[in-house]
């Protein structure tokens, strides 16, 4: 144990929580903070597994961003940590998700890992979060609005019946009941980050405010620590009257700065943190330095929800893909190219008309990441990178879409251009098919009578 | 008074990221309280410097936070699609940021 965690429990009545990774599966965990993370008497091991910043694609789709093998190892370190321990260990949003496939793929990974551990039988909570499209059509006929976030309208059928899947977001209320049930390994469909942490530290008692406050901070691990490192543990300790975090990585510290700031992180205002019941004000919380690497919170206030009200995902699928690569190195077809664009899209309408496909150009070396954002879109680089993208109902036609428009760049028609033997060159003389296009269709927040009605919880066993 | 400096030579982090599927916010984090409060009576990223920077409108910010407990400015502002349409090229909104390295601050 780090010197500076040999204060031991800072008081009676404590809950400490190691998190070895912001986002399970996605990057494998760091084995060095996580082994002292867990010798320094963690009463549960939690993880976060999921995020909706992957895109619409693995939600539509139904599968998972993260490659098997880093969830399958992410899983084996905490799930052989956790029963080591004898503490439970809880992954929220399972799969990247948070999908009912994703949920039943990690608990048979658990349960094929302490078969091949030969683990002594265990008990694993499990719950699932996706809605039926059935439920939300019945809410719109009946005038119970579905309300749109960040400036969208309601949901409408239309919008539903371009809807292939949804999740809706758990509170703690599932992972509580649960741990009463007697869960030592729970996996969770989609859920707030905080949740995860939040639930076992209410369940014990402590302040609301401070318990999500303390899944807030402690909910992507390091990067609540400088100097930055991804994937280290962080040990949080919650009290009756703070929450503390410190840094397990010899080489980093929790400090006033990196808490705070992290507080910003990837939220749209610092000061609130919404969940299903309410949220947490931080306006006035105060962080102090409690010893070289832990940073002590005191002050968020807990504000619950006048209505209950659940936030939801949808991805609605566009239609199937295919990729093409194109280079291009003439400064003057540099200075031509959305002629040379504008061409290609030409041919494709003159094959399939104006509509019932997609057709993207993303020009790397003028303005790929920032589109009509970019300050320096008028002053593109010397040579430019251009990624065409097909979208149509099936892939026959995606791949004719994309290759007419890859195809066509080359034979594009510049009045004064020099070279005659072709306009752009080619990575590969093909078009590749790549996962379907897919949007965000719903996000969005509807009203619940039970924090618990969407989130059917289980309990299996594993082990022998 | 000394020349002017990039954001980039006087801030600690420049950074952006999506918040949701529809935002992304932008967190800039000064090393120190005369540079963080330099950097805000200057209106170097002020809301309409915002504007100008990247060519939005003031409407498509939605939030414009002074955050002194991390000396950091925080703005959001909407996506100009949803995360991961086709046709988006920064699926996790983590590049946004690159106009802002290269802003003059006065006096920085």
């Amino acid at each position: 144990m780090p010197v500076s965690l040999q204060h031991g429990r800072s008081a009676n009545h404590t809950l400490r929580i190691v998190c070895p990774n912001g986002h399970l599966g996605f990057a494998p965990i760091k084995a060095g903070s996580f082994r002292i993370g867990c010798d320094c008497e963690p009463d549960l091991i939690c993880a976060d597994s999921g995020s909706c910043d992957v895109g619409p694609v693995p939600l539509g789709t139904d599968i998972s961003s993260s490659l098997l093998q880093w969830q399958v190892g992410d899983l084996e370190t905490m799930l052989l940590a956790a029963r080591r321990l004898g503490v439970p260990m809880i992954v929220g949003s399972a799969g990247d998700t948070g999908s009912n496939s994703r949920v039943d793929l990690f608990v048979g990974i658990v349960r094929d890992l302490a078969k091949k551990h030969r683990l002594a039988k265990f008990r694993v909570g499990y719950f699932y979060s996706e809605v039926g499209k059935d439920v939300l059509r019945r809410r719109i006929v009946a005038s119970d609005q579905i309300t749109g976030l960040d400036a969208r309208p309601p949901l409408d059928h239309a919008t539903l019946d371009a809807t292939e899947r949804v999740v809706a977001m758990a509170g703690i209320h599932p992972y509580i009941k649960l741990l009463d049930d007697g869960a030592n390994v729970i996996v969770g469909g989609r859920s707030s980050d905080c949740a995860i942490f939040a639930a076992p530290a209410i369940r014990r008692g402590f302040p609301q405010a401070l318990a999500y406050f303390y899944g807030k901070v402690l909910e992507c691990a390091s990067f609540c620590a400088e100097p930055y490192g991804a994937k280290e543990s962080v040990l949080g300790e919650i009290t009756m009257d703070d929450v503390k975090v410190t840094a397990l990585l010899p080489e980093q510290r929790c400090t006033i700065a990196s808490v705070a700031g992290h507080a910003m992180y990837e939220r749209a205002n610092p000061f609130y943190e919404h969940f299903l019941g309410g949220h947490i004000d931080m306006s006035r919380c105060h962080y102090q330095q409690y010893d070289e690497r832990t940073v002590r919170v005191t002050g968020p206030s807990y504000v619950p929800a006048a209505e209950l009200r659940v936030k939801l995902e949808g991805s609605g699928k566009i239609g199937e893909r295919y990729v093409g690569i194109v280079g291009v190195r003439d400064p003057y077809t540099i200075a031509n190219i959305d002629l040379v664009t504008a061409w290609a899209r030409q041919q494709v309408v003159e094959r399939f008309g104006d509509s019932g496909y997609e057709l993207h150009f993303t020009i790397y070396g003028r303005d790929a990441v920032l589109g009509e954002r970019e300050p320096l879109r008028a002053t593109p680089a010397h040579e430019l990178g251009i990624v065409v993208q097909g979208i149509a109902p099936t892939k026959a036609m995606a791949e004719e879409v994309c290759m007419i428009a890859t195809r066509q760049m080359f034979y594009a028609r510049l009045p004064q251009v020099k070279g005659t033997a072709g306009g752009v060159a080619f990575l590969l003389d093909e078009v590749m098919p790549a996962s379907p296009a897919y949007r965000w269709t719903l996000n969005h927040t509807m009203r619940l009578e039970d924090p618990l009605e969407l989130f059917p919880t289980f309990i299996t066993e594993a082990g022998v | 008074m000394t020349a002017s400096r990039k954001l980039s030579d006087v801030a600690k982090t420049i950074r952006s990221k999506n918040a949701g599927v529809d935002k992304v916010t932008f967190d800039v984090i000064f090393p120190d309280q005369a540079t963080y409060n330099r950097v805000r009576e200057r209106g170097v990223l002020s809301r309409p410097a915002v504007c100008r920077i990247f060519g939005i409108e003031a409407a498509e910010i939605t939030d414009h936070i002074e955050f002194d407990p991390a000396l950091a400015i925080k703005f959001t502002i909407y996506r100009r699609m949803p995360g991961g349409s086709p046709g988006d090229a920064d699926i996790f909104g983590s590049q946004q940021y690159g106009p802002l390295l290269d802003i003059d601050v006065p006096g920085g």
